[in-house]
């Protein structure tokens, strides 16, 4: 490579500017954007949903989606204009040179193909290389991306599958013609703490020895803080500032940026202790329950008081969520019962009184399917209020006025508005207000915050910390998120498979010695620290992180 | 050259066409991207659309009388399609124009993102809906009244058999054929709207009901729709028909009636599957969840919580199956056991005139009779698709 090649950069992008069209006129997405990327180099785009990350990503493909334009500017491939190319040459660069990675890789593959069917596609098609050495090729990269079984996990179809490994097999098919480029758009933002530091370690070693280049898009900084050697933030289609991933995180010089940082400290101190003989708001005792002839929930026992905060930490099929259909009466318990204020709640939730099905509510994680979306908003926070407390008319209309104010949407703005023209955050508080219009002592938050951006979240969390304050509420937090428990839980119960591997106060939580799973959970959570993955896996090994880990407790 | 030989060759001309096509394009207008990445398969397709395009200007252009001093029917005919199609594209176009300039914002909107389709569908169905209400001021006679002059040609001219007071001559037994025409729309379409509303109403609900209740519920409805469905439909009409011909005795509107439920039922069970699963859809989403927490009734759920997520899918339902259950009352009174005489149909009218199809090579304007009638039908049909069309492509927000 001659010194001149060197220094032009792969991927040069000037003064990109992209429209969306919506509602019959073209809206601006990216306002003039600049980029370079060099050989070998990774680096991160960070940014909360619709800031563009991942528009400008498709465009570094010169790619995008239908109903997207590119309206000025240059995207230049190693030399290469890819505005003006034609569709032949943009064909001979896709897949061959320029690979992409998607946040799905589930929704990715091809459900009805061989995992090495879809593998060997591109190198086939693009002539790299004839089917056989590329298969041969494929179970060596499954092995570099560490897979269980290389030989023979290629040969099975998506479903058979865990998320985890479909992420690490479209990576190692993006890397199947070697590209220069890959892009990776949040690979591991729908995977759980544990399987995502795998997908991290192994992203990050493949792309090392290979030496490509990569464009790492995520909202989560701890994750690209451990993927970039560079960093740039994106807010609303203009580019906020890029700087080294040492510096961007140590001196940030803009105000987003250094509020984006400022996001993970929001604390809250542990409460005290429940008096002793206190009665629970919300006691389960000894549940066990089942799907059909699959045991989900085993011997499961915790209590919640009042005013407190008791989060249900685990793994996607732990359990936790199927323990919230317990209390709430939609899946009825096998054995065991649930205790409202020391009395038994009959265990179907049509057997149960008004009154007892007024005091637990629940928060949805996805705020678009928890609210109807041809109601307007006065309409399904008025429900419960008219349907509980028999308030009609003018009383009604206060009563709604007064539950919008307290989750600060103001009600001449939002009253007649339909769920669809809210955003995320205030779509999940108008989740909160129906919760709070049956004015309930217990409440149920399944990942309420995990589908929102981080400042969002923070802000939807601050919320409920007030609320639970005024109104002396008790929360169930169901989380996987980490960093949402240290920031509201009083009380932290840790689920692994169905049963209860630890619980206890928030403070002992977070301060070792407990149980092994306990400490796998809190030490998968990436940290803020570029070092973190290195160092935990020096520390560790790489067969004693995540999964692997996980699977040889049993 | 045998013909298919013909046809070989023109295809082979067309595809060399398509290539030069392409390869002048680029060169005139020095490789514009839309032309650079033109797939060869477009490329054919705008030649072969200017080839069937050159096709027709040649056939419209041809003598209406052949050389022997016959009037040309396929000429004619053609002719009279090519007419009636720029006429109603410009009705279509004028009607869209219109409502983009009168009206309040909402409905203003509503004709901006029409497209010229939907707007003819819309411009047919308004014009179909007034002559079905106004049929009795808009018809010169009664639909029953019988003039002496029988088989009376249309056209109005007393020299070549017509009758000025009779546009449209006469049928068999000396009927208006324009008044039976205009009275027609206000009983086959009101026949088939109310039909198709009973239909509606009984599978949308026994639908959601199946979907929200689920369990031995769902399985013995679901499965009594089965039996039903794999029967085919129209002889399980027809069989049906003659059952009830024999309750409904000398009764004739008592069959009109039975002929309503019967087709109803039948067309109920498409619907119920539909709404069947629609709803299973909208049921496993969290705000049902939360409203059956809450403790609402069966009602609630499914008239406020569900139907409204589930209007856009049940409208565009209820397009296609009033075009089916229209299609169906007119082929059972074609058959003789729809609408009873003398209430004027259109089915029927296709087939009493149905033999005047034949004078197409003496008299074009005799054989179009029946064709007007079918036409009507037809017409109707169109206009509905077109408009349902335009509603699911609102509904599901696909952008061209």
């Amino acid at each position: 490579m001659t010194e001149a090649q060197e220094q032009t950069p792969l991927v040069r992008i000037r003064d990109l500017k992209i429209e969306g069209r919506a509602d019959e006129t073209w809206m601006p997405i990216i306002n003039g954007v600049d980029l370079d990327l060099h050989r070998g180099e990774v680096l991160g785009l960070i940014g909360e949903s619709g800031a563009g990350k991942s528009t400008l990503g498709l465009a570094a493909m010169g790619y995008t989606r239908d109903g997207v334009r590119i309206s000025g500017g240059s995207v230049e491939f190693d030399g290469i204009d890819l505005l003006s190319a034609s569709a032949a040459t943009k064909r001979a660069l896709l897949g061959k040179r320029i690979a992409y990675v998607a946040q799905s890789a589930a929704a990715s593959f091809n459900p009805a193909h061989r995992l090495i069917d879809q593998h060997v596609e591109a190198p086939v098609q693009h002539g790299v290389m004839s089917r056989s050495d590329s298969v041969e090729d494929g179970i060596e990269l499954y092995r570099r991306l560490r897979l269980p079984n290389p030989e023979e996990i290629g040969f099975r179809y998506p479903h058979q599958v865990s998320g985890g490994q479909l992420q690490r097999a479209m990576t190692a098919m993006a890397m199947s013609c070697r590209p220069d480029l890959i892009i990776f758009d949040e690979p591991t933002t729908a995977l759980d703490v544990t399987t995502q530091i795998e997908v991290l370690a192994a992203i990050r070693d493949i792309v090392d020895q290979f030496g490509t280049a990569a464009i790492y898009i995520t909202h989560d900084l701890a994750v690209v803080a451990q993927m970039a050697d560079r960093i740039k933030v994106l807010l609303r289609g203009d580019e906020v500032e890029e700087a080294e991933t040492r510096e961007m995180l140590d001196h940030p010089r803009e105000d987003y940026t250094k509020s984006l940082w400022a996001v993970r400290e929001f604390r809250r101190p542990q409460k005290p202790d429940a008096a002793p003989g206190a009665v629970p708001v919300i006691e389960v005792d000894k549940v066990t329950a089942a799907y059909g002839d699959t045991t989900v929930l085993r011997d499961v026992s915790f209590k919640i008081h009042e005013g407190r905060t008791v989060a249900v930490v685990g793994e996607s099929g732990s359990g936790k969520s199927t323990a919230a259909r317990c209390i709430t009466g939609l899946l009825p318990p096998a054995r065991g019962k649930v205790l409202l204020d020391g009395e038994e709640l009959p265990p179907d939730y049509r057997k149960r009184s008004k009154m007892q099905l007024r005091q637990v509510q629940m928060i949805y994680q996805m705020a678009d399917t928890a609210l109807n979306p041809r109601k307007s908003i006065a309409e399904i926070i008025g429900r419960p209020v008219e349907f509980y407390m028999g308030l009609r008319g003018r009383e009604k209309r206060r009563r709604v006025d007064e539950l919008l104010d307290q989750i600060e949407l103001p009600g001449d703005e939002f009253r007649h508005r339909l769920p669809s023209e809210l955003s995320g955050g205030q779509k999940q508080r108008v989740g909160i207000a129906r919760a709070l219009a049956a004015e309930p002592r217990f409440i149920i938050c399944d990942e309420v915050t995990s589908a929102l951006d981080q400042l969002v979240a923070e802000g939807i969390l601050k919320l409920l910390a007030r609320l639970q304050d005024e109104l002396h509420l008790s929360y169930m937090f169901i989380t996987h998120d980490l960093a949402t428990v240290r920031s509201i839980a009083d009380w932290v119960v840790v689920m692994k498979e169905g049963r209860v591997v630890e619980q206890g106060p928030k403070d002992e939580m977070f301060r070792p010695p407990h149980h092994a799973y306990t400490d796998l959970l809190l030490s998968s959570v990436p940290e803020m620290d570029p070092d973190w993955l290195t160092n935990l896996l020096a520390e560790r090994g790489v067969d004693n992180i995540g999964d692997a880990a996980a699977d040889k407790m049993q | 050259m045998t013909w298919w030989m013909w046809i070989l060759a023109a295809l082979a001309a067309l595809l060399a066409g398509g290539w030069l096509f392409r390869f002048v394009a680029q060169k005139i207008t020095g490789n514009r991207p839309y032309f650079r990445d033109m797939p060869f398969a477009v490329a054919f397709g705008y030649v072969l659309a200017a080839s069937a395009l050159a096709l027709a200007v040649w056939y419209y252009f041809q003598p209406v009388m052949t050389e022997a001093g016959t009037p040309d029917a396929g000429v004619t005919f053609f002719r009279w399609a090519l007419h009636g199609f720029v006429i109603f594209a410009l009705a279509a176009w004028l009607f869209r124009l219109a409502g983009r300039h009168v009206g309040t914002g909402g409905s203003r909107k509503l004709f901006r993102d029409m497209s010229l389709t939907a707007a003819f569908g819309v411009l047919v169905i308004l014009l179909y809906a007034f002559t079905a209400i106004f049929a009795a001021w808009l018809a010169p006679y009664g639909q029953e009244a019988v003039f002496d002059q029988v088989n009376a040609l249309p056209g109005g001219d007393a020299a070549n058999g017509g009758n000025p007071d009779h546009l449209l001559g006469t049928d068999q037994i000396g009927r208006d054929l324009l008044s039976r025409l205009i009275y027609g729309a206000q009983n086959t379409v009101g026949i088939a709207f109310a039909t198709t509303c009973i239909a509606f109403l009984l599978g949308g609900s026994l639908g959601f009901l199946a979907a929200t209740l689920q369990g031995w519920f769902d399985n013995i409805l679901s499965r009594a729709v089965d039996v039903l469905m794999a029967i085919p439909s129209l002889i399980f009409a027809l069989l049906l028909m003659t059952i009830a011909s024999a309750w409904a005795g000398s009764q004739q509107w008592l069959l009109t009636v039975y002929m309503v439920f019967i087709i109803a039922v039948i067309d109920s069970t498409r619907v119920f599957r539909l709404a069947r699963a629609v709803g299973m859809n909208i049921v496993v989403m969290d705000y049902i969840e939360a409203a059956k927490l809450r403790g609402e009734g069966l009602g609630y759920l499914i008239f406020r919580e569900i139907l409204p997520n589930a209007t856009a899918p049940l409208l565009a339902e209820f397009g296609l199956r009033f075009c089916f259950v229209f299609l169906t009352i007119a082929a059972l009174s074609f058959l003789g056991v729809g609408i009873q005489p003398p209430l004027a149909d259109w089915g029927t009218m296709v087939r009493d005139l149905a033999q005047f199809i034949n004078f197409a090579a003496f008299s074009p304007l005799t054989a179009a009779l029946p064709i007007m009638a079918a036409g009507a039908i037809a017409l109707l049909t169109v206009a509905v698709n077109f408009v349902v069309d335009w509603m699911l492509q609102r509904s599901s927000g696909l952008k061209e």
